[in-house]
């Protein structure tokens, strides 16, 4: 069935149609409409979960936590300061090893101020643990969550699912819904004893003092096991196929355009026009960070990379683009854009794109 | 009141012999007594602080209860979701949260929040009067006047008084307790679980190196706070009571001299006589409190 729906929206159907039992969310701009309208679902009784009304983001993540490790299938959202202020609580989830979704609706962070999409929020948690998504509408904030649950619950880590602040959060798109029963087959009840259940009369103890070699253990294996979620990705079972690229009009291409999130949509429009002026360039998009698509991007046999990112990692430069370089074959150039929400269009992608394939191009557009 | 006679408390022990506290632990006392009180009912839940240590090192554990531990600030919002699956997948468990003055600290919004939301748990706080765990440092509860390594000079501000503090968030039951008093501890505890939703128990635990005594006085040292009237024991369970323990201290006359107390520990050891008189005074405003509460809530 084909609803119009906001990316916020599309998230809340998502973890109402997963049939998550336990939703706790601290308020923030532009993640809010997703918890009020799931408090709505609650209250109305669409929705059997308990929803709790927590005092900060830092307890968002901790309820969850003690709900995901009670067995309940869990979920939680937020943005950029929320993030930040449940930073300690995101490493906890993921070294515990708890199947936790949480969608991350990203947002600069500041000082100033400033509510609009940048996606260095989304990459704190690139070392963290968590698989980490990117959506580019609201279609996929929809699947990326329902798989999302289902990958997280099959390999005991945690599964964030980024969308833009405002362009995908509050911009309504069609969105095609599977049937419950179909999304049911997907996805049935959680296991409630895996990884482990915290729960009276079973005297076990979890989270405390250890060896430093189990320490290491515990990443090692959080290592080895992030590595088959891109085949858990690709085989998940879902109604449509997803990967953790998307390559859009890749085949014959000289120049690719490496980039993520919302505005991959303008970025793909430039790519048509240039396309039509007999340029061969095409774009790998990267539907997620964690685990990074090292094989595809190695894979990629072109003349030159052109990463561009609403990133900064100050002192080093882009995020990904340092990341794309330590496994291309190609050189890569970086391009820093759109960070405070700066506004990029497919006229900006044009000339960027333009400049990249007849020359030099690095650092900031602005 | 419940009462308590040790005879009927179970055999069974729940915090095992061999662990890692410290000789003359408080913490310790107050675990055993837990564990008698509640028995398989309990999940505890553990942020940082000396019981992280208690509970031992893989794979060996002192506790024959469930523990989670958890960041230092989440003690209770974990209680609220670990309560929630308890509910919802119909187990009979009973998230306890057990931290100390320094989790009380710097998770006290997670406190409030937990409290508000009248969420199903009992929080114990078992107050040493310092941050212990990472050797002695100054924290909300610590005693005015009294010395740690981040007031080497004693302590300037006044402490904070949490079960109070507790009780105007309108928690569904508040007590203070000490772990000179076990039995009065079982007896709150077990009342407390009679009750349904957000329950917090405020323990005086004083702690043999960090306050500076011999480390068979323990129990001593928590009577005579609660003999000289520094330490007052109450319960509110919908009315204020005055517990037994506590009631002949309402008369000032009958209380210890406050130097006996005071003079017993290390920490205090700088005080002056008009010091001690400044202290005289503030327990005697915190009497007035108490009475005060005890005729409203009666």
């Amino acid at each position: 069935m084909k609803k119009i729906l906001t990316g916020n929206y599309a998230v809340a159907e998502a973890v109402k149609m997963a049939r998550t039992e336990f939703i706790a969310a601290y308020p923030i701009t532009p993640q809010t409409t997703i918890v009020e309208r799931l408090a709505e679902m609650v209250e109305k009784g669409e929705l059997d979960a308990e929803f709790i009304r927590v005092e900060s983001e830092h307890s968002a993540l901790a309820a969850a936590y003690g709900a995901s490790a009670g067995g309940l299938r869990t979920f939680t959202a937020t943005s950029s300061h929320g993030l930040l202020y449940m930073y300690e609580m995101c490493w906890w989830v993921a070294n515990s090893r708890l199947p936790i979704v949480m969608a991350l609706v990203t947002r600069t962070i500041g000082p100033p101020w400033n509510i609009h999409t940048d996606h260095t929020d989304l990459l704190t948690l690139r070392d963290s643990g968590w698989i980490l998504a990117m959506s580019e509408n609201a279609q996929e904030a929809f699947d990326l969550t329902l798989i999302g649950f289902k990958v997280a619950e099959q390999i005991d880590l945690p599964f964030a699912v980024g969308l833009d602040g405002f362009q995908v959060s509050h911009t309504a798109e069609v969105v095609d819904i599977p049937k419950q029963d179909e999304v049911d087959r997907f996805l049935p009840e959680r296991k409630r004893d895996k990884p482990f259940v915290m729960e009276p009369g079973n005297p076990i103890a979890v989270g405390g003092l250890t060896t430093n070699e189990c320490a290491m253990e515990i990443r090692m294996s959080m290592m080895e096991d992030m590595e088959k979620v891109g085949d858990l990705v690709r085989n998940s079972g879902y109604v449509r196929d997803y990967d953790l690229v998307e390559r859009y009009r890749l085949n014959d291409a000289e120049y690719v355009v490496i980039m993520m999130g919302a505005w991959c949509g303008d970025a793909k429009d430039a790519i048509d026009i240039l396309r039509d002026e007999g340029i061969q360039i095409g774009m790998l998009r990267l539907r997620f960070i964690r685990p990074f698509p090292a094989e595809e991007i190695a894979k990629l046999n072109c003349k030159k990379i052109l990463v561009v990112e609403r990133d900064s990692s100050i002192g080093k430069g882009g995020i990904i683009a340092t990341e794309v370089k330590s496994v291309a074959n190609s050189s890569v150039q970086s391009v820093m854009a759109g960070l405070g929400g700066v506004d990029v269009g497919v006229e900006d992608f044009v000339a960027m794109f333009k400049r990249f394939v007849e020359g030099e191009l690095r650092g900031w557009w602005l | 009141m419940v009462v308590v006679k040790i005879k009927d408390l179970p055999k069974e022990k729940y915090l095992l012999p061999g662990n890692t506290a410290c000789q003359g632990c408080p913490h310790a006392l107050g675990l055993k007594a837990l564990g008698m009180a509640l028995g398989d009912r309990i999940v505890l839940i553990v942020p940082a602080g000396c019981t992280t240590i208690i509970a031992g090192s893989r794979d060996k554990s002192a506790f024959k209860f469930p523990c989670l531990h958890v960041p230092f600030a989440s003690a209770p919002a974990v209680a609220t979701g670990l309560g929630s699956a308890f509910k919802r997948l119909g187990k009979d468990g009973i998230p306890v949260v057990w931290m100390g003055d320094g989790g009380s600290d710097i998770g006290f919004a997670t406190l409030s929040g937990a409290c508000v939301r009248k969420d199903d748990m009992i929080v114990v706080v078992s107050d040493n009067e310092a941050y212990m765990n990472t050797g002695i440092q100054t924290s909300g509860t610590t005693f005015w006047k009294a010395r740690t390594t981040t007031s080497p000079t004693g302590k300037r501000e006044e402490k904070k008084d949490l079960a109070l503090i507790m009780l105007m968030h309108k928690a569904d039951y508040v007590a203070t307790a000490s772990v000179g008093y076990l039995q009065d501890f079982i007896a709150k505890l077990k009342r407390a679980s009679e009750i349904e939703g957000f329950r917090f128990i405020h323990l005086h635990s004083p702690c043999p190196p960090g306050w500076g005594f011999d480390s068979g006085e323990t129990v001593e040292i928590a009577r005579m706070a609660v003999k000289c009237g520094a330490w007052i024991l109450w319960e509110f369970d919908g009315r204020f009571k005055i517990s037994p323990q506590s009631k002949p201290y309402r008369d000032r006359d009958k209380r210890l001299p406050l130097a006996d107390y005071l003079r017993r520990q290390r920490r205090f050891r700088h005080l002056t006589n008009d010091d001690i008189v400044e202290i005289e005074k503030r327990i005697d405003e915190q009497w007035k409190v108490i009475l005060a509460l005890e005729n409203i809530f009666s």
